[in-house]
């Protein structure tokens, strides 16, 4: 049997194969593999780029205390980026579950439409939910705008949910029971984190904290934001990812808000709108940035 | 000699619910063309989009153009330039009518041609609600990637290019148990891909499904069958199981599960309850080792013990005991809270004169919206709150009308089961309706966020069908808007949901609508009338009149003076009016349309007398008044 790092070995070397440089997990919080800058910023502009990473995503409202056998405060993602997308990127990725020992003429395989959309992000796509054997093991989007920005390359975005995967290979029926590798069970590693994030997220988090986090992370994006001069013959060096974690750390204190019931159904979509901002801000900072000489003239222009 | 074509758009997974729409655009683009052909037939598979026609010419029939030159008369000059210009020598033109004419040959085209240069044009043009590029900005926009395209006329590659891919002659298989590249031609392209595990026919999908379920008594579901058939290229059902101990769950919840989160059909047993199996359909044509089932299985447990956990979470909590919580609850920013519309629709309910009962369904009727079970499967909001007030004790009229409230969802669906429940039906839709038009959310083209247009289509259906006293006008209150969205639904309710005809719906409105029930009475007597040899010329006589009313601009409400009024047909006809006033139309119709006929025929209405015009006028204007409760039957259109 597979254990839960054996899968994830696999899968990186499968993509590592397939041109893809492999990096590791970013270290701001973050609710999506998406949402780390290797996805954000990388897919925008005209270079290409192809990159995996196994990102553990917050969502906060999701703990259940380790109590429920499907659902997790911090689930592991692993993101693919191809950018262009290959013609063949869906044989590429029925290829993955193969190499993890899926053999897809016993198993049913079906792609069910499902559009990704991130509002607080200012990025959708178009794409589907997969479905193997009637569970849902992956996101396939091709993205079609990032940062409220067309796509000049449109990158195909695998995501695998590694723990529901691993469950399915080893055929166990709470995520908890699931080997994770020399001998340890995914409850030996993660349970300790899902009870106490649960605690904190739910019960003990405290609001006026938060929000003051919120605002402070806010207006330093904001200060930064206002400081970027696209004309500026320096403005390669403007500290532009430092200030796209301001943004992370706002979306993650956002979620943690809304997991301890902080924020009203109204005042929702103002938090949504305020932190979209500062995401689209940055994006088109970095598209600014990052055009060739010439190129970067004419958008001054 | 004629050809067969073939197309085959191969794509990436296109939406099943999109598929049928867009053959019939696709079929429509290529009728267009400029190419005759004998017969057409349309398949699709999540993977292809394929049009056959057969009985194509492989070129169009020659032709010849004619070019009218100079007159015969003109200096020889002129006749050679005109001659070199159209490419002929001057003994090659003909004259006629005193006119150099140059006729030339037009070799007609051939087919395969017209189609390389139109196909890559109408592709494109195929309709999809939500489109896509791949190719890099600015690149084609399509459902999903296409990945190849078979383009055969006859035995020739139709050749052409689009989103960097080039027709050929080569299709693709089933993703898993098939090959790619496979060459094809016209006629055994669809056994090639049968022998692909690819069923190219919607129909042999449908019944390949069909047929495997016939010794299963699966709870009929068409629509589930139809996302099927167009979700698979090579579908083959299973059955699985699930612990009998589910059961304990109620049915609405378990099928909901299985059919909107798994796309299982659920099985019956023999008393027609809901049995511990399902059928799932796959894609592929077995399942041996049992691993699909068995994993299906697993899934289905996972879900159900989700719904069992939120189910006995919920039930801690009863319904009256959340409804403070939903102060937390937005309906709309400007418009408040859901506890705000809870308040709102209690009052609705007692103004249409509800019972207690109806006013304690108005009072719970939204609770269910902070219930786990709800937040997890939105589509059985209403369902939820209804399943909970029946455990929680409450009296079948109350549990019934918050279970039946969002009904009906469509025309097709029924409108809720009891009166109790339409009065908080209705009630609940007119105060969104009412809400959301107040504070300027207003259904514009394709968006409708709040769905206020099947709010409103309900509260028609509802009011009619079920025979509601309800003067809906004094509800709406003086919201143009509102009234006009009203009218719109009334009128597609009447014309295109029950089959009036267009003219009797406006003629019967523009007498009045806000009591539907009386709306429906007069509309069914319309069509009654229609069928009577006097109606015709009898509306036409209003038409008439009114026509002539407006063009008086008759002031005021004065009395006929009958002494003003001439003898012969003048008098007759006011005479039959005052016989007849008072009765219905039906029983007079005959007597009174000679008199009518007869008065038109010979009086002058603008007689030079002011008096005796304004008399007739007045005359004319309590007639057309007398008949115009039922309707206003100058909106009929008449052929006479």
């Amino acid at each position: 049997m597979q254990s839960f790092q054996d899968i994830i070995f696999k899968l990186k070397q499968y993509w590592a194969e397939r041109g893809c440089i492999i990096q590791e997990p970013y270290d701001v919080e973050v609710g999506a593999g998406t949402m780390v800058s290797e996805t954000f910023l990388r897919v925008l502009g005209t270079d290409p780029y192809r990159v995996a990473y196994v990102q553990p995503s917050r969502r906060p409202a999701d703990g259940r205390y380790g109590d429920n056998p499907n659902r997790l405060y911090k689930h592991s993602q692993l993101q693919v980026i191809l950018k262009p997308s290959p013609a063949d990127v869906i044989e590429l990725y029925l290829g993955s579950l193969e190499a993890i020992g899926i053999d897809l003429r016993k198993h049913d395989i079906k792609f069910e439409e499902d559009n990704w959309e991130a509002p607080t992000l200012g990025a959708w796509g178009i794409g589907w939910q997969v479905m193997l054997d009637g569970l849902e093991i992956s996101q396939f989007t091709y993205f079609q705008q990032c940062g409220g920005i067309d796509l000049d390359l449109v990158p195909a975005e695998l995501t695998y949910g590694l723990e529901r995967l691993t469950a399915f290979l080893q055929v166990k029926d709470s995520v908890y029971d699931i080997d994770w590798g020399n001998g340890f069970t995914y409850r030996d590693v993660r349970y300790k984190d899902e009870l106490q994030y649960s605690v904190y997220n739910f019960e003990l988090a405290d609001v006026p904290t938060l929000w003051k986090l919120f605002d402070l992370h806010e207006g330093e994006a904001l200060r930064l934001l206002k400081l970027y001069d696209p004309k500026s013959a320096d403005k390669k060096r403007f500290p532009l990812l430092p200030t796209y974690d301001q943004v992370l750390k706002c979306s993650n204190l956002f979620n943690t808000l809304d997991a301890r019931g902080a924020i009203s159904v109204t005042e929702r979509v103002g938090v949504i709108q305020r932190v979209r901002k500062l995401a689209v801000a940055v994006a088109a900072a970095w598209v600014d940035q990052q055009a060739p000489e010439q190129q970067a003239a004419e958008v001054a222009q | 000699m004629t050809l067969p074509l073939l197309l085959e758009i191969g794509t990436e997974e296109i939406p099943d619910w999109m598929i049928p729409n867009a053959l019939e655009s696709l079929r429509l683009q290529f009728e267009k063309l400029e190419v005759p052909f004998e017969s057409i037939t349309m398949d699709a598979t999540p993977r292809r989009l394929v049009l056959r026609a057969e009985g194509l010419p492989e070129k169009q029939a020659d032709s010849e153009k004619r070019t009218v030159g100079p007159a015969a008369a003109a200096p020889p000059k002129a006749v050679e330039g005109f001659a070199r210009k159209q490419g002929l020598t001057p003994d090659q033109l003909t004259i006629e009518n005193g006119y150099y004419v140059a006729t030339k040959k037009v070799v007609g085209r051939k087919s395969k041609d017209i189609l390389a240069e139109s196909l890559p044009g109408i592709i494109p043009q195929i309709y999809f609600p939500k489109t896509m590029y791949w190719t890099g900005k600015g690149g084609p926009r399509f459902i999903r990637p296409i990945r190849w395209i078979v383009a055969l006329l006859g035995e020739e590659v139709v050749p052409f290019e689009l989103a960097g891919v080039r027709s050929d002659a080569l299709t693709s298989g089933h993703r898993r148990l098939g090959a790619r590249e496979i060459v094809v031609t016209t006629g055994d392209y669809e056994q090639r891909l049968r022998d692909h595990y690819v069923i190219l026919s919607a129909e042999r999908r449908r019944n390949k499904i069909s047929g495997e379920l016939e010794n299963v008594r699966v709870k009929s579901d068409p629509a589930l069958l139809e996302t099927l058939v167009y979700i698979t290229e090579y579908p083959t059902a299973i059955q699985g199981s699930f612990d009998p101990q589910f059961l304990e769950l109620p049915e609405e919840v378990l099928i909901t599960v299985m059919r909107h989160h798994q796309k299982y059909f659920s099985v019956e047993d023999a008393d027609g309850k809901l049995a511990p199996h399902f059928v799932a359909v796959m894609n592929i044509d077995s399942d041996p080792e049992g691993f699909v089932r068995k994993g299906n299985e697993r899934v289905l447990r996972a879900r159900f013990n989700d719904a069992r956990f939120f189910w006995e979470t919920d039930q801690k909590k009863t319904l009256a005991g959340r409804r403070p919580d939903l102060e937390y609850v937005t309906f709309q920013a400007k418009l408040g809270s859901y506890l705000a519309k809870t308040e709102r629709t209690m009052a609705l309910v007692k103004e249409l004169g509800g019972d207690s009962h109806a006013v304690r369904a108005a009072e719970l009727l939204k609770c269910d919206l902070t219930t786990e079970l709800v937040k997890e499967f939105t589509e059985l909001q209403g369902v939820v709150g209804g399943l909970y007030a029946r455990a929680q004790g409450e009296p079948a009229e109350v549990w019934q009308a918050i279970y039946d409230q969002y009904k009906p969802e469509s025309m097709e669906d029924a409108i809720p089961r009891n009166r109790t429940a339409q009065l908080v039906a209705v009630a609940d839709k007119l105060d969104t309706l009412r809400g959301c038009f107040g504070v300027g959310l207003i259904p514009t083209g394709s968006r409708d966020p709040f769905a206020l247009r099947r709010a409103a289509q309900g509260v028609v259906k509802i009011i009619v069908e079920g025979d509601l006293d309800i003067a809906l006008l004094d509800l709406i209150g003086g919201d143009a808007n509102l009234i006009g969205f009203f009218e719109d639904r009334i009128k597609f309710y009447f014309k295109d949901v029950r089959g009036f005809k267009y003219d009797e719906v406006n003629a019967a409105m523009a007498a009045a609508w806000s009591n539907l029930v009386d709306l429906e009475a007069r509309l069914q007597r319309i069509q009654n009338l229609r069928l009577t040899p006097d109606f015709e010329p009898l509306a036409a006589s209003f038409k008439r009149i009114r026509n002539i009313l407006e063009q008086a601009k008759l002031e005021g409400g004065a009395a006929i003076d009958p002494s003003l009024l001439e003898e012969g047909p003048e008098q007759d006809l006011y005479r039959e009016y005052q016989a007849i006033a008072g009765q219905p139309i039906e029983n007079v119709i005959a007597k009174l349309r000679p008199k009518v006929d007869l008065f038109f025929d010979k009086v002058l209405v603008n007689a030079p007398d002011a008096r005796i015009r304004q008399n007739r006028l007045t005359l004319l204007k309590t007639l057309l008044a007398e008949f115009s409760t039922i309707a206003d039957f100058s909106e009929i259109v008449t052929t006479s």
